[in-house]
């Protein structure tokens, strides 16, 4: 019983960091997109695609972290510590990226700053995201249940490589997103964008698949060995497969498959990741069960998660469809 | 002088940061029922003075919850990164208990608040309606599971201790421990208070400024009757509150009252006094015989407990909690008075044209903030030398980090707190000094119903005015 709650818990929680990804993923990418598209009116519309709705995707992220606290909160207690320095600046960006949204068309003066607030706010938060998530994946020491490695133990060209990794993904989303959201220029533009975006991604996957493994013998035993290897070529194959169907859809003008495609590439990306960190809440030993809450804690927040998330589903879904459609210049704006 | 630890630059941060924060969830909270209030009233009525009202007061609302989530952000990873030892001893308890908040609140309040200002054009008045009373909902349903989480820390209950760290054994006993009830009561009418005043002094200054027409009277009107009703409830609370608190936390009560012996045959008041951590004493006391007693007691001879009843390094520090308390009382004392003389005035039919009194609402603007910032110092530094009373205290609950880390993160939150929130604070001025949107609500009124809704499906552009002009 201990084990299946545990498990239950730590599917809730890989979901709720795919949603994070996937939904903040588009609103951060358009924030790193701003540096190609200098036009106030055309920057007005990209914001205006997500003004809506950045702040329940962003609630996801809050979402888990609690959710790691409440089930688990040995890897809350060590996972935070080690990444100290990364999460604090990302939480800076996040800071300046989400007042800016309120307030860059209040202001008319201090416009260009608020915008450049967005933009470098953006770049940041998604920088040290990925640099937290590099640091996750290549191991944090962990000695009675504390935290036990230095200040900047996150240095490291792998963490560095991942940072930059997240923010070409979430520039691919942001970009997708938009081909969604927008028409006429400013979409001809991002169908241009699409395509060495995709380029790149494919590289950055590519690198991070072989890196990973190379760095980490447990994670190399685990892909490389038979007949794992055969379980887990498709995800490279449909990899493959997703990058040649953008490049289809953006020939044709298709402006809603490259998204599902893009969140597809994604979910291939995050499959990867838990297989490599598989069962480990922090790797490279800490397992999930046992950093376990006690079975009440684990028990009582799962009554409520069972129920409320998929209402919260709904209803995040029913705010998408309330503000689904084509966002254009002159749309009744940000209030 | 020593460096500092990453204890103290710890416990710097957390002030700072959670001091910054609990401003806007107090304004978000008491906006968001007035919004729903005022959008009740304006489907009933069909007024549009309600609606311009609402939209005034949606985009300041928008700006302060905003602010709300980012640095709210910031706390969820707070208690992980600077408090692990905290979090590994106490998060089986408070860890669900965060997780319902942002569950049945955080994803309520973000995911309706796109409705509520954007979606003017996109559904029905009445969905729309729905949509703002979600995220009020929301704000509440936030308030009942932090003050659970926070009263748990003052006064566990529903507990038990294995290897070291907490385990639940009751859910109920722990949601509503002992001081829960007050805290709740307590802390939602200080957030109501706290945004009463600012509309208030926003419609005072209105006023003043010579801007005297239906909305702005009906917003001072509206906000001054709110302070009516609920300071002199928030007075009672406040008393029971302390009742309660001497019961479960006496030490804080003889620091909150600088109070050394126990004495015997009922206890004086020190109603001014600078208290001594060092000399065992309170200088410069002026005191008022048997009134500690009767606050505390309800009774003339009640005996209260000293500071020196409890062993020096289980004292909270009595200079903080003696002022931020006297500081919280005296502008509650104070608010209820500015409220009593409003009605004063309303009923002598002088309230729009008496300016010193415009003047004095103006100034009280920040009191309810203040004092709901310094009633959060009262009882957190009041806490101290714990973070969960009686269980863990703060010196063991700081994460294994370097001195440079939290410094470097302290430093790196100033700068940034004090270049956006002050920004933003400058906004949300600037927003309030532009004042609702004004109307030739005549013609408007002699319209039907169903057109005031279609006039109402792009009320945004009409107010969307630059707030820097």
């Amino acid at each position: 019983m201990e084990l299946n709650l545990a498990t239950v818990w730590a599917g809730i929680i890989a979901l709720g960091v795919f949603i994070y990804a996937v939904m903040d993923g588009f609103d951060l990418g358009i924030g790193l997109l701003f540096a190609f598209f200098p036009d106030q009116h055309d920057r007005d519309v990209m914001v205006n695609t997500v003004a809506p709705v950045w702040d329940g995707n962003e609630t996801w992220l809050v979402m888990g972290g609690a959710a790691l606290f409440a089930a688990f909160p040995v890897a809350y207690s060590t996972i935070l510590p080690a990444l100290y320095l990364p999460l604090i600046l990302m939480l800076t960006g996040l800071i300046f990226r989400g007042v800016a949204f309120e307030i860059r068309l209040k202001a008319t003066r201090t416009r260009p700053l608020w915008d450049l607030a967005f933009m470098g706010g953006s770049a940041v938060a998604t920088f040290f995201q990925g640099v937290a998530l590099g640091t996750y994946l290549q191991g944090i020491p962990i000695t009675n249940n504390q935290f036990a490695g230095g200040s900047f133990d996150w240095v490291s060209p792998f963490s560095i490589f991942t940072g930059m990794a997240l923010m070409m993904t979430y520039s691919l989303l942001g970009c997708a997103w938009l081909l969604m959201k927008t028409d006429h220029k400013l979409q001809q533009r991002m169908f241009v964008l699409m395509k060495p975006l995709t380029l790149i991604l494919l590289l950055v996957i590519a690198i991070v698949s072989l890196w990973t493994p190379l760095a980490d013998r447990a994670v190399y035993a685990r892909w490389f060995t038979l007949p794992n290897l055969f379980y887990f070529l498709p995800v490279p194959i449909l990899v493959l497969a997703c990058v040649f169907g953008i490049w289809r859809a953006v020939d044709k003008g298709n402006d809603k498959l490259p998204f599902l495609l893009g969140l597809a590439l994604m979910g291939l990306g995050y499959s990867g990741f838990i297989i490599s960190i598989w069962p480990n809440v922090v790797p490279p030993s800490l397992t999930f069960e046992q950093a376990a809450a006690p079975h009440s804690s684990m028990a009582f927040a799962l009554v409520g998660a069972v129920i409320i998330i998929p209402i919260i589903l709904l209803y995040t879904g029913l705010g998408y469809w309330v503000f689904r459609g084509k966002v254009r210049h002159g749309d009744e704006g940000y209030h | 002088m020593t460096a500092l630890s990453a204890l103290d630059l710890a416990r710097i941060q957390f002030a700072f940061t959670v001091s910054f924060h609990i401003i806007f969830p107090g304004l978000s909270i008491g906006l968001a029922s007035y919004l729903a209030v005022l959008e009740g009233l304006w489907l009933k009525t069909q007024n549009p003075l309600y609606r311009n009202l609402y939209l005034f007061w949606s985009k300041v609302f928008a700006v302060g919850f905003a602010m709300g989530v980012v640095s709210g952000v910031v706390m969820s990873y707070e208690f992980g990164t600077n408090w692990s030892r905290f979090s590994t001893f106490a998060g089986a308890i408070t860890g669900p208990l965060l997780a319902y908040e942002v569950m049945t609140a955080f994803f309520l309040e973000a995911g309706f608040l796109g409705i509520m200002l954007f979606g003017w054009t996109r559904v029905g008045p009445k969905a729309h309606f729905g949509a703002t009373l979600a995220v009020a909902v929301g704000t509440l349903i936030s308030t009942f599971w932090i003050l659970a989480s926070n009263s748990w820390m003052h006064t566990p209950a529903g507990y038990a201790i294995e290897a070291g760290r907490v385990v639940p054994r009751d859910w109920l006993e722990i949601i509503f421990n002992p001081s829960f009830p007050y805290r709740l009561v307590h802390m939602t009418l200080a957030a109501f208070i706290e945004t009463a005043c600012i509309v208030a002094a926003s419609g005072a200054w209105h006023l003043l400024r010579g801007r005297d027409d239906a909305a702005i009277r009906k917003m001072f009107g509206m906000a001054l009757g709110m302070l009516l009703v609920t300071t002199p409830i928030q007075a009672l609370v406040g008393d029971a509150h302390g009742i309660n608190t001497r019961e479960h936390q006496p030490a804080k009560i003889a620091a909150i009252e600088g109070l050394w012996e126990t004495e015997t045959g009922g206890t004086a008041l020190n109603l001014i006094g600078f208290p001594d951590m060092a000399a065992e004493t309170t200088h410069y006391a002026l005191q008022i015989p048997h009134l500690g007693s009767l606050i505390l007691t309800h009774s003339w001879d009640g005996e209260i407990k000293g500071l020196k009843e409890f062993a020096p390094q289980d004292r909270p520090n009595s200079l903080i909690v003696f002022w931020s308390f006297r500081i919280m009382v005296g502008l509650g004392v104070l608010t209820i008075l500015a409220a009593a003389v409003g009605l004063l005035l309303r009923r002598m039919g002088k309230l729009h044209q008496s300016r010193w009194y415009l003047r004095w609402m103006v100034l009280m603007g920040p009191a309810g903030m203040i004092a709901l910032l310094m009633g959060w110092i009262t009882t957190e530094a009041g806490r101290q030398p714990w973070v969960v009373y009686g269980l863990l205290r703060t010196r063991d609950a700081v994460s294994p980090v370097s001195a440079q880390q939290v410094g470097v993160s302290l430093l790196i939150f100033v700068v940034a707190y004090t270049l956006v929130f002050g920004t933003g604070i400058y906004y949300l001025l600037k927003l309030l000094r532009t004042g609702p949107q004004l109307e030739d609500t005549h013609k408007e009124a002699q319209q039907t119903n169903r057109s005031v809704a279609s006039q109402g499906r792009n009320p945004i552009a009409a107010v969307d005015q630059d707030i820097e002009e």
